[in-house]
């Protein structure tokens, strides 16, 4: 962190310690209360019996055992996983392609990259209920390629308890792949232009140049999309409200909407406190690999300096 | 300038050459995106402007015969969730109500808390900076219920203060984070030179970092008020039967209807609640992604 410590402590000192001590306070209070509090306070009700209000009935780790032998949450938590992969994988590719491809000097540039972020400016909530009338069996897509001529055409993923988490993983990538796009595009913008030039002087053929140079070179960039698009994997409620309601029957639950659930609808805020705790780990073991990754490099970076 | 042979080989990042096939494959692939990310967006636009009885032929992308713009009216005023039929406007007023508010003061603490950090030491904020961009991770689910509680207890749960609250809340990491990185990347000297003219920490802020803070501000406006205005659950549990917002609204008007459901008045409804962000993206062009850039790096 690169603070500059710029005022002498000394002089005039006081007055403006309390003023900046006055001016930090929203964020201390921030910090202390609604972020370090709020979690403290679910793990201790994780720990408790509570059902519709807290209570200090303390039961070791029964919430959790329940939560690991329900059906459910073992179901959440696989439809997590599958649309994660899906969603992910694919954002990243179709991402990459996108960036790759409209940084060839190709014609239409800023109209291409403004139809590819579009969706992302859009809210996963219109992006659930857009897909959900296009997936529509009945009179959207599906029927749309039959009546063309083709009466056998299936595409009813929505209401397919197999295939549901792959339609909300299309609508999903989406709204996001421009996400990646923007951001790789930002990383092969930054790769020198010497690099190329060195490349078309040896006779390396492009792809090549892209797999063994360029592709090291916005790894940063990659990481940073990986991570942005997990996190999202963990949030992800509002398009699967918006999308199927985590229907067909319960076939597209996913923990955020358990925890949704079990806290408002199903009054056992013990178990949705053990379920979020759980999040909260998952998410804990997919950042701290890429911050402490992202840190050694930047103390590398510095001692090159 | 020598022009001693440098092997020609074209094609990689060409300036020139056109009908290559690789060239075509690039603008192919390009083509078949655009229409991938544009199909969505005219299903929308076409359903809405289509009566019942057209879109009950299943001809999702077909043009519509007899454009009307009923269904927009429908949607605009007169939906129904549930028993109400009153239409996306509430929705509207409820969102520019939690939006106006929300933006503007958890970019102030933003800034203060940016400013705060680049220039005037304090070695506990470091810590609490660092605590707060990690709280930027976390799922909202884990803070979710404590903070139902605590506002429960202040009496503000359900109330327009309550979301702006939560809203300000959950803004700040990344607020703070982009006008830290911004007044750092400031010369220093500027503030340097007004402390000894004799600024304090207010009126240097006031008079000087707030004034400079144009295109931060900018951004963060951007990025606060798609971001508001996007988002789903908070306004769900905190803002109050009174004050839905406009995507809750429109989710409830869609997944909540009883007997035939009108998707014309849905896609209007959904149409009318992107509206406000898509007009933003479209306007602020490369702001925008300088936002998406500035949320990025965090950490």
């Amino acid at each position: 962190m690169s603070t500059k410590n710029i005022i002498a402590p000394h002089r005039r000192g006081k007055r403006q310690n309390w003023a900046v001590n006055f001016a930090l306070l929203p964020m201390a209070i921030t910090v202390l209360l609604c972020y370090l509090g709020t979690v403290l306070w679910s793990i201790v009700v994780s720990f408790t019996s509570a059902k519709t209000f807290p209570n200090t009935n303390f039961v070791g780790l029964a919430q959790y055992e329940k939560l690991f032998s329900t059906d459910r949450w073992w179901l959440s938590l696989h439809n997590m996983a599958l649309f994660g992969v899906i969603f992910v994988v694919s954002c990243l590719v179709l991402g990459f392609f996108l960036a790759v491809f409209i940084d060839q000097k190709v014609r239409g540039e800023g109209i291409l990259r403004t139809i590819f972020l579009y969706p992302y400016a859009m809210s996963f909530v219109a992006t659930g209920l857009v897909w959900q009338w296009m997936l529509n069996p009945g009179l959207g897509l599906q029927e749309a390629v039959r009546q063309l001529g083709f009466p056998n055409f299936e595409f009813d993923w929505i209401i397919s308890q197999d295939k549901v988490m792959y339609a909300i993983a299309l609508a999903a990538v989406w709204q996001s792949a421009g996400l990646v796009m923007a951001l790789l595009l930002a990383g092969l913008r930054g790769v020198d232009e010497e690099i190329w030039k060195a490349a078309r002087i040896d006779g390396i053929p492009v792809w090549r140049v892209y797999m063994s140079i360029v592709v090291p070179m916005i790894a940063p960039s990659i990481a940073t999309a990986t991570v942005l698009l997990s996190l999202g994997v963990i949030k992800v409620f509002d398009v699967v409200v918006a999308m199927t309601g985590g229907g067909p029957g319960i076939a597209s639950e996913v923990p955020a909407k358990f925890i949704m659930d079990y806290l408002f609808n199903r009054a056992n805020i013990g178990l949705a406190s053990a379920a979020s705790v759980v999040l909260l780990l998952t998410v804990l073991a997919l950042l701290l690999p890429w911050l402490y990754a992202k840190n050694r490099m930047e103390h590398a970076n510095n001692k090159g300096h | 300038m020598t022009t001693t042979h440098i092997p020609r080989v074209r094609n990689q990042r060409p300036k020139k050459s056109w009908f290559t096939p690789a060239r075509i494959g690039i603008y192919a692939f390009l083509l078949m995106s655009a229409v991938f990310f544009l199909l969505p967006l005219y299903v929308m636009v076409v359903t809405s402007l289509k009566p019942m009885e057209e879109i009950r032929l299943g001809q999702i992308f077909a043009l519509p015969s007899q454009p009307t713009i009923d269904a927009w009216v429908v949607a605009w005023s007169s939906a129904c969730t549930g028993l109400e039929c009153t239409g996306i406007q509430v929705g509207f007023w409820n969102s520019l109500k939690i939006v106006i508010p929300s933006a503007a003061l958890s970019i102030f603490i933003g800034a203060l808390n940016g400013y705060a950090l680049a220039y005037w030491r304090r070695p506990w904020a470091g810590w609490f900076f660092a605590i707060l961009l990690l709280g930027a991770f976390i799922p909202y689910q884990v803070h979710l219920y404590p903070l139902v509680r605590g506002l429960s207890m202040l009496g503000l749960f359900s109330t327009l203060p309550a979301i702006v609250l939560v809203h300000t809340i959950f803004g700040m990491p990344v607020m703070t984070l982009l006008f830290r990185n911004y007044y750092a990347s400031l010369p220093e000297e500027l503030v340097k030179a007004a402390r000894i003219d004799g600024g304090g920490f207010w009126r240097i802020f006031f008079q000087l970092m707030v004034p400079m803070s144009t295109p931060i501000i900018i951004v963060a406006v951007i990025m606060q008020v798609t971001g508001i205005w996007n988002d789903f659950l908070l306004g769900l549990v905190f803002a109050g039967r009174e004050n839905l917002p406009m995507t809750v609204q429109l989710n409830n008007i869609i997944n909540t209807t009883t007997g035939e459901r009108l998707y014309n008045v849905n896609m209007a409804a959904t149409i009318l609640t992107s509206s406000v962000p898509l007009f933003i993206y479209l306007i602020s062009g490369r702001w925008f992604v300088r936002g998406i850039a500035a949320g990025a790096v965090k950490g």
